[in-house]
């Protein structure tokens, strides 16, 4: 009986401190709590701890990854008993080791989920993903985070449909709360020529067994009330493509939890780990070298994106690509105006709004080569103009943040995916302007190439072989929409 | 904001007033040898891109201008212009001895060989 009193008491006394003294932690639980525990893990990893108290120090833990507890309502309920002192870290910082079976460069959300699926189906576990800055931190972390699948080409429609479908269960998957909200998708029409090119789109999805289908002008105005539906004006709203599964992510929260489903199979994720070279033997890869010492490997797979020219330079492959900065913006938050996604590509601006009330704006590409992720300011005014023109509402508001990424443009603006002239140098890039949508499939078919040394079914179009045939997989005219 | 001279005109202005034409010095292979073309040839003239970190060469078209295309040499890391050029040069010399990776292996034999028209 005694005893029952002095745990009540001290349940009472930590729970009334939990609530005074850590109303931070609370007040991010709308976001974080179902899934990872009131907090985002990922911002646990380099927090500074008091002396003696919290989890050990790296060193110190358990050597077995695959330790790693999972995120539940009841993690949740121990740690905020701790007052979340005892969050462990989401993934380790191994130093690099002498030799792996395959190492991936750039751990963005496509490298992670490469690594993450290559663990998972292929059971290479022995191998590294190497980053020059922070996982996440280059064009994952910089996209306006839109998932849909509504591409012309029957091969581009397959890749990406994977992907969007992989999103669907991928917080269940990777046990971390990625955020996929299926809140839908518009593409406005707001010229004939848009209105044919849409429907041609929503046939070619329909064939497919895509979810999709065209909408009126007043089921526009129903999903969207802020829409101009001015008939009278430069670009009235004629109707609009609609595919009801495509939606947003968090996108962080992709490449943390792929991260940390790999590294708990045993992935090495190395940061702060830049590639200086590529080490070859004739025609095959034997290793790389980096600003961490040598990594002897056979199989490298290059998804860096923006620099993935100059990486794969270092091994003298040559690739069609050209590399140009893409820029996005959000603006203060305000109450919900809009529940879902909305892109209107004749004016060129495309719009969403995230759960803390930002809106999310994103427009073209700047057009020439660029790789100091400051885009130029004549592009977001491009941008805003041609949003203020179909959204009223929004000219008013105050933009808070832009930012620029740098994205690798293909001729006919579809990734390449697959084997290079060098035997062992793998490439996934070229995905421009919307990668962020297409990670989990890309990741899912490039692990699936590199651990066979083919092209996966799904990735074979994507070869780069197609430049020479001329078999191009071409969405840059079927958008409808420059780049 | 980029600010651009025109090497023809003279006209000054920022990107708007300008149209970004791509990477400079492309030459259409079935032009000099129609009949003798390889698909990996014709792949580099209408795919492959020089895509240096650094010093770039490339087309733009004074738009609000004179009209004409023009040659410019620009860093692609700090964005800054080196030189503006007519359609029918190569670059200054020194900047021809300072391109790095493919830019440099253009302009080898053209150094060696002393010109200066492309």
């Amino acid at each position: 009986m005694a005893s029952q009193k002095i745990i009540a008491v001290y349940l009472f006394a930590k729970l009334t401190k939990y609530n005074s003294g850590k109303a931070v932690a609370l007040s991010h639980g709308g976001i974080w709590a179902s899934e990872t525990g009131g907090e985002n893990p990922a911002l646990l990893i380099n927090r500074p701890r008091p002396a003696g108290r919290g989890s050990p120090p790296l060193a110190d833990m358990p050597e077995d990854p695959r330790m790693k507890s999972r995120y539940s309502i009841f993690s949740l309920a121990r740690n905020a008993l701790n007052y979340h002192k005892d969050w462990e870290r989401a993934w380790r910082s191994p130093e690099p080791k002498a030799e792996y079976d395959a190492v991936i460069v750039g751990a963005g959300g496509h490298g992670l989920a490469t690594a993450y699926y290559l663990a998972k189906n292929h059971k290479l576990t022995n191998i590294a993903v190497v980053e020059k800055g922070w996982l996440g931190g280059g064009n994952t972390g910089r996209n306006t985070t839109i998932i849909r699948s509504n591409y012309l080409q029957d091969a581009s429609i397959a890749i990406y449909e994977l992907a969007r479908s992989l999103y669907e269960d991928l917080s269940q998957e990777l046990n971390f709360n990625v955020m996929f909200s299926p809140r839908g998708l518009l593409m406005l029409c707001q010229t004939e020529h848009e209105f044919r090119a849409l429907k041609r789109t929503s046939h070619a999805n329909r064939l497919a067994g895509l979810d999709c289908r065209m909408i009126t002008p007043e089921e526009v105005k129903r999903l969207v009330p802020i829409v101009n539906d001015d008939p009278a004006c430069r670009y009235p709203i004629l109707g609009a493509y609609y595919q009801p599964r495509g939606g947003t992510g968090r996108h962080d929260a992709v490449a943390w939890g792929y991260a940390r489903g790999a590294d708990s199979m045993g992935v090495d994720i190395i940061q702060n780990c830049e590639v200086t070279g590529i080490l070859r033997d004739g025609d095959r890869v034997t290793g790389l070298e980096t600003t961490r010492g040598t990594i002897k490997t056979k199989k490298i797979g290059v998804v860096t994106a923006g620099h993935v020219s100059t990486v794969c330079q270092m091994a003298g492959v040559r690739l069609p690509i050209e590399s140009v900065c893409l820029q996005a913006l959000v603006s203060e938050p305000i109450k919900p105006v809009i529940d879902c996604v909305v892109m209107a590509n004749t004016v060129h601006g495309y719009i969403s709004q995230s759960d803390k009330g930002e809106l999310v704006i994103g427009g073209g590409a700047d057009p020439y080569n660029n790789y100091s992720q400051r885009g130029s300011f004549p592009a977001l005014e491009h941008t805003v103009t041609a949003l203020v023109e179909t959204f009223p509402i929004i000219s008013r508001l105050r933009m808070l943040r832009m930012w620029g990424g740098i994205v690798d443009m293909t001729g006919d603006r579809s990734p390449i995916i697959g084997l290079t002239p060098v035997e062992g140098l793998y490439v996934n890039a070229g995905w421009g302007t919307g990668g962020f949508k297409a990670i989990p499939g890309s990741g899912y078919v490039f692990a699936d190439t590199i651990a066979n040394g083919r092209p996966h079914p799904i990735a074979e179009p994507f070869g780069l072989h197609r430049f020479i045939e001329g078999r191009l997989v071409d969405e840059s005219v079927a958008a409808a929409v420059a780049h | 904001m980029l600010l651009i001279t025109c090497p023809v005109c003279g006209a000054e202005g920022d990107e708007t007033d300008f149209h970004a034409g791509g990477e400079a010095h492309i030459k259409r292979p079935a032009t000099s040898d129609p009949g003798n073309i390889s698909d990996a040839e014709q792949r580099d003239y209408l795919f492959m891109r020089k895509n240096p970190k650094g010093l770039h060469f490339e087309r733009w078209r004074c738009d609000r201008g004179c009209g004409k295309w023009f040659h410019a040499a620009r860093d692609t890391v700090s964005l800054r212009f080196r030189a503006f050029y007519r359609v029918t040069e190569l670059p200054p010399r020194d900047l021809m001895e300072q391109a790095t990776g493919e830019w440099r292996e253009f302009f080898k034999d053209k150094l060696a060989q002393g010109e200066s028209r492309s």
